[in-house]
């Protein structure tokens, strides 16, 4: 309060609302304040959360458009798609002459942009032989005379089979859902309609199937291992407990590649165990055992390295149960298992939904170990995600397969954000 | 945990029984660590104790996968951008992460949580959608095969970290400390400086150290996005691993292994002196 206050008659107050040195209601006053204090702290945050958006949100989003985005046809092929509106795709007869004559135009100038192939590609990941029938139209189209109907099919006879022109026109649509329907195993059928494909045919849904089952796998047996060393940790005392607690918080600090590596080391055929049990003459040198570059060396290897996030978690809340509480149960009569089962396991609820699902989502997204140690059996969603951005390049089945493991992802991470609040994070 | 004095026979044996148990997934914890370190001075090019290591047999070691590291300039490249990519990304991950902290950990600041989770999604999102978005991305922009682009999308990924330990820190913080430098006249700028900063220090640290780690162990982002100019040491033992294994990666293992007992204890270090600070501060 300065001086300047002084002036206000206290007998004023009851007529008029309360205010502040400079004549303004202290409610406003209040609220402008307030309003300060919240531009600020907006202020604070806005340089991360622009930069998050730029580097991280907006290359992430757009990656995932690309799942659906299908510009190709319609830029390539323009007045063909929009001659092909006119025709009927369930007559079972080729498009007429109109459609043809357009698809010459386009072709001629697609032959010399250079971009035919294009097309063939992206559309020969809907029906194989798209992309040879493309290659040879272009090589051919400059020397056409008309009439083109006749000469587009005899450059290629699939010219002719009404099935790809059925894939042309449900193609030529700017936005597709055909990654997506390969990307859950789905098929057209000739009529257009989506199915799912034959058991024998799907390799997406068994893949995810194989993820989820692996990471779930993990998981079990991360809090198998866990919850014993927690225990152990959280009753110990505190000099004892702060010694173990090294050999958990090594491997966390530790190199990812060190650890494949030293797994590699230890697993493979020449390795250390292989090599030990030949020694001690428990196996024989022709009968190896092969833990890597399969299933189970992943998920060794995967445990190995997930392990000290299902600690920590389990670890914090075991260390917040008071040992009073069992000591309570067996005064009462329950013999040591009722006593654990019944008082200390229910206690530890939160420990284990906070740890599990914190592993549950590093697995299932995991690339590198697999990659190093997966070898047939052992990969996992994101290598083959890696498989289509780098090998393949059919980049929207890769958005479109990153997208649903996004999605589970995301799911999990709602979850655990209800369960634990991603504010009460706690690392190492 | 010690024994009771009313336990019975059985509780006594599942007692010891249970500590072997424990003793035993501690062992499969830090056995592989451990092991590779012997491993790597190895006098021939397998990843096996050999009969003249198992004997301590001197011809049976050698540190010659220590010189081809230090001379190999495949390896020492790797070194270098490893250091000036994780020391730039820490820079503007930290600063970034800690001012947001700062925000994020004031009453006022509107849709806290949401706010939150965008924040932590880098963290959260499977690194291969990340690494495939921000190759697309970068590669538009002209940040792919760049130093500034692996350092800009490492500072991304780290900064989660930062977040979530600035803002732990910042949880036992006082406020009416810098209301008392500010009625003291105290500008807001030297109340940061003078009051916040020594404060919060332990937490910006062991933040800036876990940023300092996410950067120097990331090999997927760095694979799609940089080129071999840009190769980082996991990205070198990653190809390594991939295309011929040699016990030279061993070596480098160890040589991170030693790293990683350095940041783990001055991790600790920093959190038992930010909880001594907790101690005594009031409130």
């Amino acid at each position: 309060m300065t001086d300047t206050a002084s002036h206000h008659n206290p007998r004023d107050l009851g007529l008029k609302p309360l205010q502040t040195v400079d004549g303004t209601p202290l409610k406003v006053s209040l609220a402008r304040a307030k309003r300060r204090a919240r531009i600020r702290a907006v202020l604070l945050v806005m340089p991360l959360f622009l930069f998050i958006l730029v580097t991280f949100f907006i290359p992430v989003f757009s990656m995932l458009m690309r799942s659906v985005e299908n510009p190709v046809v319609v830029e390539v092929l323009p007045s063909t798609v929009e001659q092909l509106a006119n025709w009927d795709e369930t007559s079972g007869e080729i498009p007429d002459d109109d459609v043809f004559n357009a698809l010459a135009a386009d072709f001629k100038v697609a032959a010399v942009d250079k971009t035919a192939g294009k097309v063939g590609r992206r559309l020969n990941y809907e029906k194989s032989g798209f992309s040879s029938m493309f290659r040879k139209t272009a090589r051919k189209i400059k020397k056409l005379e008309p009439p083109f109907k006749e000469g587009i099919i005899d450059i290629d006879k699939k010219w002719a089979d009404v099935d790809y022109w059925r894939v042309l026109k449900r193609e030529s649509r700017e936005y597709t859902d055909s990654y997506f329907l390969t990307a859950l195993d789905f098929t057209y059928t000739d009529d257009g309609e989506r199915v799912l494909k034959g058991d024998d045919k799907r390799i997406y849904i068994d893949l995810f199937a194989r993820t989820f089952w692996m990471s779930l796998l993990i998981t079990g047996i991360c809090l198998v291992l866990a919850y014993p060393v927690a225990y152990l940790l959280s009753t110990l005392p505190v000099r004892s407990s702060n010694l173990l607690m090294i050999l958990v918080l090594l491997p966390f600090w530790t190199s990812l590649l060190v650890r494949t590596s030293a797994w590699i080391a230890l697993l493979q055929q020449e390795g250390v165990i292989n090599s030990l049990l030949v020694g001690a003459g428990v196996l024989d040198d022709a009968n190896r055992l092969a833990m890597i570059h399969n299933q189970t060396g992943t998920i060794i290897a995967m445990v190995h390295v997930l392990l000290p996030f299902m600690v920590l978690p389990l670890y914090s809340v075991m260390k917040t149960i008071h040992p009073s509480y069992m000591r309570a149960a067996r005064s009462l009569g329950a013999n040591p298992y009722t006593a654990f089962v019944r008082v200390y396991m229910p206690n530890t609820v939160p420990g284990i939904g906070a740890g599990a699902i914190l592993v549950f989502i590093i697995a299932i997204g995991y690339y590198i170990t697999p990659a190093l140690v997966g070898g047939q059996s052992g990969t996992m969603i994101s290598n083959f995600i890696a498989y289509h951005l780098e090998t393949s390049l059919n980049w929207g089945l890769a958005a479109a397969l990153g997208a649903v493991l996004l999605v589970v992802v995301l799911i999990l991470y709602f979850v655990y954000d209800r369960i634990v609040g991603v504010d009460n994070m706690k690392l190492g | 945990m010690s024994l009771p004095a009313y336990a019975g026979k059985l509780e006594t044996l599942w007692y010891y029984l249970f500590r072997v148990i424990c003793g035993l997934i501690l062992f499969f914890l830090i056995a592989p660590i451990v092991v590779i370190i012997p491993l790597s001075f190895n006098a021939v090019p397998f990843f096996t104790f050999t009969k003249e290591m198992l004997a301590f047999d001197p011809a049976g070691y050698s540190t010659k996968w220590y010189a081809d590291f230090f001379t190999n300039l495949n390896w020492q490249g790797a070194v270098k951008n490893s250091f000036i990519i994780a020391f730039f990304s820490t820079i503007i991950s930290t600063t970034l992460g800690t001012v947001a902290a700062l925000g994020l950990s004031r009453s006022e600041m509107p849709a806290k949580s949401l706010v939150m989770a965008i924040l932590i999604s880098p963290m959260i999102v499977p690194l291969i959608i990340s690494a495939a978005g921000m190759f697309f991305f970068y590669t538009e922009i002209g940040l792919a095969s760049t130093h500034l682009g692996v350092i800009l999308a490492h500072a991304a990924l780290a900064t989660p970290f930062v977040v979530i330990t600035v803002t732990a820190t910042l949880v036992g913080f006082d406020q009416s400390l810098t209301r008392a430098a500010a009625t003291l006249g105290a500008t807001p700028v030297t109340t940061f400086f003078k009051i916040t900063v020594p404060l919060i220090l332990p937490g910006v640290i062991s933040g800036a150290l876990f940023a300092f780690v996410t950067s120097f162990d990331e090999v997927v982002v760095v694979k799609f996005i940089g080129s071999y100019e840009q190769r980082t040491i996991p990205w070198a033992m990653f190809s390594g691993i991939r295309e011929q294994i040699s016990p030279t990666i061993l070596a480098v293992a160890t040589l991170l292994v030693i790293l990683s007992i350095g940041m783990l204890t001055a991790v600790e270090l920093l959190r038992r002196r930010n909880e001594k600070m907790r101690g005594l501060s009031p409130g």
